[in-house]
């Protein structure tokens, strides 16, 4: 059993020489198993899959199939069990305790901070100089539609704004990977349909690698370059599928052929037809 | 984005209208207590009660111009037993619940015997504490601060566990330090928690010192409460009732205004 979860030296990686760049996230056979009471619990199996520099990956799966479970074990929160979890490569190195931009279903901003300085929280927690972290910070919140907001307090604000909030607090430390949980599963759907554009540009203009968790298929299709099937009970990777659709992509393409054979797919894989 | 335009940034009230508009909220709340003082003032002018019973709220007033009844020296004494009591209660049982918080094992130990301990009236216990600390302010004060301790170990606590394991995951990830992680978020949520139980607190370290002073002491409003009530002195009785229910309102007021001054309006705790 190989277990690492290293900064990506080339001979730590023991990549086979090939002509396609080495993945930046590398995962293979990686499995968890909660321990409770005695009880075993396996939360993850089988998850293989690659990321490429730059992604926005989806992972798509009922609840309970250990979508969070796998985003903690690339945070580093929560250790594995089985199988291989690498991040980074020799280009582009992971270092895994700055690294790291966290994004939840709840916004979860503090309450008693300004807009401007709940962004300002990892670069706090990191100890980056203020004065840049800050124009930073102005600059991610123009960049998410929020130039003007900065002294707000989050009540002023509705549940999408916060939620562009702390995108903006994921991306102010420039982080290499974005693990994003559900980020829009407490949005009503048209704002959701409005985030979902959004942050397809935010990806665009960031250039950041990103892991976005949905249970929502459409949401699955429309926002990743890949999409990775779990299923649950047992919690299994069914699927990788490579999303191959127009670009930029707009609301209209849901109603392309592609985009319909992409979700019934899906709906396969997960057992529904 | 539709859903940014709900808010436009830089607008803010006028001060002048918010203050007339706060004024205006409280009116009700003020006109009944001046209802409730001209209801008095008319049942002992036309109602035919005896003043030892029922004085009225001008002979009551009228105490205050009377020098014998030393009321500075008493509305003194008992004004630091409560603060006394309250800062005492407030700091320490902030403390030992941030101890508890920091070392779950010696919450887990002590809160079971805190619950027992708070089981015991406080008010029985003061004429014991009165015999190991003697007459005076401290035993009143001791027993001030044993009836506020619990409600703010309690509150604090709860506010110091209560914080949002996602956030907590947040700034592990970035290899945040546990002090960091009591600082920036832990300490802050628990803020609105703490001044909950700074309020319950207000409340009853009043009825904590005047008890002592009922028991054993030969000053304080307590104290004084008990000699006027031995000669049927009512008019001096109400005025003892009437300052120290000041002496709450007073306590209470300022931690209202600190809850205002450090806790952000939507996480107030009613
Ligand atoms: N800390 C934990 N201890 C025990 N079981 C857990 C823990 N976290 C999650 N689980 C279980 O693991 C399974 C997968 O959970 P999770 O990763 O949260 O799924 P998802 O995010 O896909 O809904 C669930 O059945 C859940 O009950
Ligand atoms: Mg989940």
């Amino acid at each position: 059993m190989l277990t690492t979860l290293n900064t990506g030296s080339p001979i730590a990686s023991g990549q086979p020489v090939t002509d396609a760049p080495p993945p930046f996230i590398h995962l293979k056979g990686v499995r968890k198993v909660y321990r409770q009471r005695g009880q075993e619990f396996l939360a993850v199996s089988d998850a293989t899959f690659d990321v490429a520099e730059g992604e926005l990956i989806t992972l798509v799966g009922p609840s309970g199939c250990g979508k969070s479970t796998l985003l903690k074990i690339l945070a580093g929160l929560h250790g594995h069990d089985g199988g291989i979890v690498r991040i980074g490569n020799d280009r582009q190195p992971f270092d895994a305790g700055r690294d790291i931009g966290m994004v939840f279903q709840q916004a979860l901003l503090l309450k008693w901070r300004r807009i401007l300085d709940n962004v300002m929280l990892p670069a706090e927690i990191l100890g980056l100089p203020v004065k840049e972290s800050r124009e930073r910070a102005r600059h991610l919140l123009a960049l998410v539609g929020l130039a003007g907001f900065e002294d707000k307090f989050p009540y002023e604000l509705s549940g999408g704004m916060q939620q562009r909030v702390s995108i903006a607090r994921a991306l102010v430390h420039d982080p290499k990977l974005v693990l994003m949980d559900e980020p829009f599963g407490a949005l009503d759907a048209l704002t959701r349909e409005r985030m979902n554009i959004e942050l397809r540009r935010i990806w665009q203009d960031s250039g950041k690698t990103i892991l976005f968790v949905t249970h929502g298929i459409a949401e699955a299709v429309f926002l990743g370059t890949q999409v990775v099937v779990l299923t649950a009970r047992p919690a299994r990777m069914a699927a990788r599928i490579t999303i191959d659709l127009p670009e930029p992509r707009t609301l209209d393409i849901k109603t392309h052929d592609a985009f319909g054979a992409y979700t019934r797919e899906i709906y396969g894989l997960l057992g529904m037809h | 984005m539709a859903d940014t335009a709900q808010a436009t940034p830089g607008t803010g009230n006028g001060e002048a209208p918010r203050l007339a508009m706060q004024l205006g909220r409280m009116g009700p709340a003020i006109g009944i207590h001046l209802a409730l003082l001209a209801l008095w003032y008319a049942v002992t002018a036309w109602g035919g009660i005896p003043r030892f019973i029922l004085p009225s709220p001008v002979d009551t007033v009228a105490t205050l111009l009377q020098p014998h009844y030393n009321w500075g020296m008493h509305i003194y004494i008992t004004t630091i037993e409560v603060f006394g009591g309250f800062i005492l209660a407030s700091v320490f049982g902030v403390a030992l619940a941030v101890v508890f918080s920091w070392w779950p094992v010696t919450g887990r130990t002590a809160m079971p015997l805190l619950v027992t301990l708070n089981m015991i009236p406080k008010v029985a216990m003061a004429p014991l504490l009165i015999v190991w600390l003697s007459y005076g302010i401290v035993p009143n004060i001791v027993i001030a601060f044993t009836i506020c301790f619990f409600p703010i170990v309690i509150t604090t606590a709860r506010g110091l566990r209560e914080v949002e394991s996602d956030l907590v995951d947040l700034v592990r990830a970035l290899r945040g330090s546990r002090k960091q992680i009591f600082t920036k978020i832990q300490l802050p949520s628990a803020l609105p928690y703490i001044f909950s139980g700074m309020r319950v607190a207000a409340v009853l370290a009043v009825a904590g010192a005047v008890v002592g002073e009922f028991i054993g002491s030969e000053r304080g409003l307590g104290y004084l409460m008990l000699q006027v009530q031995s000669s049927l002195d009512t008019p001096a009785m109400f005025m003892c009732l009437a300052l120290i229910s000041a002496i709450g309102i007073v306590l209470y007021g300022l931690v209202v205004f600190g809850e205002r001054l450090f806790v952000v309006a939507d996480a107030r705790l009613d």
